[in-house]
Order: structure tokens, then C-alpha cells, then sequence
């Protein structure tokens, strides 16, 4: 697996490399940018690569905390309230730093465990560790949101027909409350996307931390900072586009409804929204 | 939590914390009242300039706007002031101001749309009413638009506020002294940054939670002359 990634990066590099040189021979091999063209691309896709995994493991983890969260039983419900009023009433940085940082007060606790090398010690594992956890508290609310959404009736109808819980979730709950929380979920994954910057701050080499290092070698503060922003804008508009387009096939029963997530409009991403905020 | 001494760095940082929110805010809601102008009422270039402002904040990083207009302001006003004395001496923008201004700017974007919404909300009814009253346009929206569309408004304001104060947290790495920076001292001095991380990120919930019942107060004070639907 792992030869198979490297190949592939070997390809995906040398690929660069040739767009680069082409660069280079149009505008010239001056500035900041051009000659780190493949670097900053490398950077995105770590960029890309940590959202992705956020977003998945995130989403993993949110449905149980939403479930848990429309729970009557208050030793499920208040620890799950808990943790989502935490992660989503504190700065990410904090969190970022409290578990790249913080985790180095209990070094020695970890190295017994284990759970230092390649784990705690690694900026990696702790930036996505806290992007998880952080988006997964906000999608759980998100999640939340939708499943309240679902109209009465239509649980009940479920009932009826003699549906068990589990089914009931599969084939009434969960389909619905995808389709209500949708256009919420996609500003949060703009969000997280962007929010993925700070991992600069914990020495991660992504699109903002190989900018950074650009700018430190090369003093072009300005036009990096310009190239870097327009690759977060175009990446932020597709990710709009495609969701625009998922939404469009969720609702296809229902032409004539469409809501407003696209860039120009609509809530801040990451935005609590007035129902989900505890 | 044994602090060590420093139990200081909270007292300076949170207030400097809540000062840059406090400022940044009324930066955001002036800007987004012109934002919401623009865009509503003014003409294409005028509502392309707006769009623009609007797209360009939310697809770009906080964090990368924040050192665009920071070093960005400082490299133009460096060569403005070499230009004009021929001194090399490097230029210090204060922070604070520019830290807020920053701020201040990028929330603008987001108040744009919550007051666009809001006008958008408000019956267009009433604004006719108030017109055939001969109220003309700026009498119209400070009597009877405003105090409707604040209604609408407060809401997407609030969150507006919860996100902007979480968002200060991204100015200390202009080095501005609030409760990042000002913990990231104190880790460095006494080593322990999971207990100093941690007190801080129990700071930044205190203010959300008490910012949350301000809300909830005042969007039920705004909603005291609309009848219950249930």
C-alpha cells in the first residue's frame, strides 16, 4: 500500500515538476511562487488530504454524539452536551495547541502507554486528532439539527407500518435529517477546510505552513500570501460547486426547492447556527 | 491548578481578548451595514464590489487575511515612509489597531450577509406604508425598517459575536498580547501547557456561555412586541 502511495506521489511530483518548468518558461523563473510551485502544491494536498480525514473520521464519530445528544437519558445526553459545548465554545487554536503541546506535560505518561512515538509526539497525528474531534462536535450539532427537523408524522408513519428502531433510523430518520442538515454541513466542511491553516502553527508543512516557509526564505510576503489565498478561494468554490451538486440529487424529488450555499451567500461557515447552539 | 505565579497572563490576556472583540464588532456591523447597502441598493459595480469583498473573505483563511492586510499594511506603509524620508528605519504598526481593523474587516463580509438577510425579512408592506406616510427613504429605514430588521438580525449577530471572539485567537500570531499570546508566555516560563492551555480554553468557554445568555436575553427583549406562535 505504502509502495503504491509512493509511486503515485513519484508520478504526481514529476507531473509538477513539468507544469513548473512550463511556468517558469511563460512568466519567467522570478518571484516567490513559480519556483516553489510544486512545494505549495504539496502543501495543498496535505491540506486536502487532512480535511478529508477530519471530515470522515468527524462524521463517524458526530452520528452516535447526535443520537446521544436527542437522548432523554441524562448520563448519555450531558457528557455528549459537554463535549460538544467545549469544542465548539473554545478557539481551535487552543485546542490545537492544548493537544500538541499540552500532551508534552504528560510525555513520560504517554511514552508508558505508548502513545507517544508516532502518535503524540507527531504534529500529524496531533492535528488531526483535534480537527476530528473538533468538527465532529460541530456536524454532531449540525446532525442534531436535521434529525429534530424530521416531521413528526413521518416517524410515526414509520412506526406504524411496524418499523424497528434501527430500521426506522435507516430508512425514515437518517435520509431525511441528511437532507435538512445538508446545506449546514457544507459550511462547515468549507470551514474545516480552511480552518486546516492552523496546522501551520504546529509546524505542519501544509499550503499556509509551506507558504510560511516561502516567505521566510524568500521575503515575498505579499505575492505568496495573494497565491496561497487564491488557492483557498478556488478549492472553497469547488467544494460549494460539488455539494451544490449533491444537493441538487438529494432534492431531486423536489425541483422547487433549492437553498443558498453557495460563497457569495448564506451562513459564515463553522456558524453556530441560532437552533443548534446549546 | 497551581499556576505558578502566573495567574496574571489571564487577567491581561482576557482583557485584552474582550477589548479586540468589543472593538472589532462595531468595525464588523459598519461594515456590514454598508455591505448590505451595496449589494441591495447600489449599482452593478457597486454590488460587484460588495460580492467580491464578500466571496473573497469567506474562501479565504482568517489566518492568511490576517497576515495578508497585517504584513501587507506594514510592507506599503514601510515603502511609503522610505519613499517620502529615504529612512530605513522599520516601520511598527501598532497591533492593536491593526489587529482589530483586520478583524473588523473580515467579520464585515460575514455582517453583510446577516443584515441583507434581515432587510430581506422585513415586510415589504410596511416599508410602502411608511412611504405613503411621506416618510422619505432615511426616515423610513431609521423608524420603521431598522427596529424590524434588528429583530431578524439578532440571531445571525450573535453567532456573528461567538465565532469573531473565537476568532481572536488568531491575532496572537501577529503578536498581539491577548490570551493566546499572552499563555504562550507563561507555558514558556513554567513549562506546563496542558495545565495553562487548558485554564485559557476554560476562559474562552466562560465568555461564550456568558455571551449566550446576553443573547438569548436580548433576542427576547427584541421579540417582546411580537405575539408567541405557541
Amino acid at each position: 500500500m505504502d509502495f503504491l502511495w509512493t509511486a503515485i506521489g513519484d508520478q504526481a511530483e514529476a507531473a509538477c515538476l513539468v507544469v513548473q518548468g512550463g511556468l517558469g518558461s511563460i512568466f519567467g523563473e522570478g518571484g516567490a511562487v513559480i519556483p516553489n510551485f510544486c512545494r505549495l502544491m504539496g502543501g495543498a494536498w496535505l491540506t486536502l488530504q487532512l480535511t478529508a480525514l477530519a471530515l470522515a473520521i468527524g462524521f463517524l464519530l458526530a452520528v452516535p454524539v447526535a443520537m446521544a445528544r436527542l437522548s432523554k437519558n441524562p448520563w448519555i445526553n450531558y457528557p455528549c452536551l459537554a463535549y460538544t459545548f467545549y469544542f465548539r465554545g473554545t478557539p481551535l487554536l487552543v485546542q490545537l495547541f492544548l493537544v500538541y503541546y499540552g500532551s508534552g506535560q504528560f510525555a513520560l505518561t504517554f511514552r508508558e502507554l505508548g502513545l507517544w512515538h508516532g502518535m503524540f509526539r507527531d504534529a500529524y497525528f496531533c492535528a488531526l486528532l483535534t480537527l476530528t474531534l473538533n468538527t465532529a462536535a460541530y456536524t454532531a450539532e449540525i446532525l442534531r439539527g436535521g434529525m429534530l427537523g424530521v416531521p413528526a408524522g413521518e416517524v410515526e408513519a414509520g412506526r406504524a407500518y411496524g418499523m424497528s428502531r434501527a430500521t426506522l433510523y435507516r430508512r425514515i430518520v437518517f435520509p431525511r435529517a441528511m437532507r435538512i442538515a445538508l446545506p449546514a454541513y457544507t459550511n462547515e466542511v468549507v470551514f474545516l477546510f480552511q480552518a486546516t491553516s492552523l496546522v501551520s502553527l504546529v509546524t505542519l508543512l501544509d499550503l499556509m505552513g509551506v507558504a510560511r516557509d516561502v516567505i521566510s526564505g524568500t521575503f515575498r510576503t505579499f505575492e505568496t500570501l495573494i497565491f496561497a489565498g487564491l488557492v483557498y478561494l478556488v478549492i472553497s468554490g469547488l467544494i460549494f460547486a460539488v455539494f451544490k451538486r449533491v444537493e441538487r440529487r438529494l432534492m431531486r424529488h423536489r425541483r422547487d426547492i433549492t437553498s443558498d450555499t453557495k460563497l457569495d451567500t448564506g451562513a459564515k461557515p463553522g456558524a453556530p447556527t441560532a437552533a443548534g447552539q446549546p | 491548578m497551581d499556576f505558578e505565579g502566573y495567574e496574571w497572563v489571564f487577567w491581561e490576556g482576557t482583557t485584552v481578548t474582550i477589548l479586540v472583540g468589543l472593538v472589532s464588532l462595531p468595525i464588523a456591523l459598519v461594515l456590514g451595514l454598508f455591505g448590505a447597502w451595496a449589494k441591495l441598493g447600489g449599482g452593478p459595480i457597486i454590488r460587484a464590489l460588495a460580492g467580491a469583498y464578500t466571496t473573497a473573505v469567506r474562501g479565504i483563511p482568517e489566518l492568511v487575511l490576517i497576515l495578508l492586510i497585517y504584513y501587507g499594511l506594514t510592507i506599503i506603509i514601510q515603502d511609503a515612509v522610505s519613499a517620502l524620508t529615504g529612512s530605513d528605519e522599520p516601520v511598527d504598526l501598532p497591533r492593536f489597531a491593526t489587529g482589530t481593523m483586520t478583524l473588523g474587516v473580515i467579520y464585515g463580509a460575514f455582517a453583510t450577509e446577516v443584515f441583507r438577510g434581515a432587510y430581506l425579512a422585513v415586510d415589504r408592506g410596511q416599508i410602502e406604508a411608511a412611504r405613503a406616510y411621506g416618510m422619505n427613504r432615511v426616515l423610513a429605514f431609521r423608524r420603521v425598517v431598522l427596529p424590524q430588521m434588528w429583530r431578524f438580525a439578532l440571531p445571525g449577530l450573535g453567532n456573528l459575536w461567538l465565532v469573531l471572539l473565537k476568532a481572536t485567537a488568531l491575532v496572537s500570531v501577529i503578536q498581539l498580547p491577548e490570551l493566546i499570546r499572552m499563555t504562550q508566555i507563561a507555558v514558556g516560563a513554567t513549562r506546563e501547557p496542558f495545565t495553562f492551555y487548558f485554564a485559557a480554553s476554560l476562559i474562552y468557554l466562560a465568555i461564550t456561555a456568558a455571551s449566550l445568555l446576553a443573547i438569548r436575553s436580548a433576542e427576547k427583549h427584541a421579540d417582546r412586541g411580537v405575539a408567541r406562535r405557541l
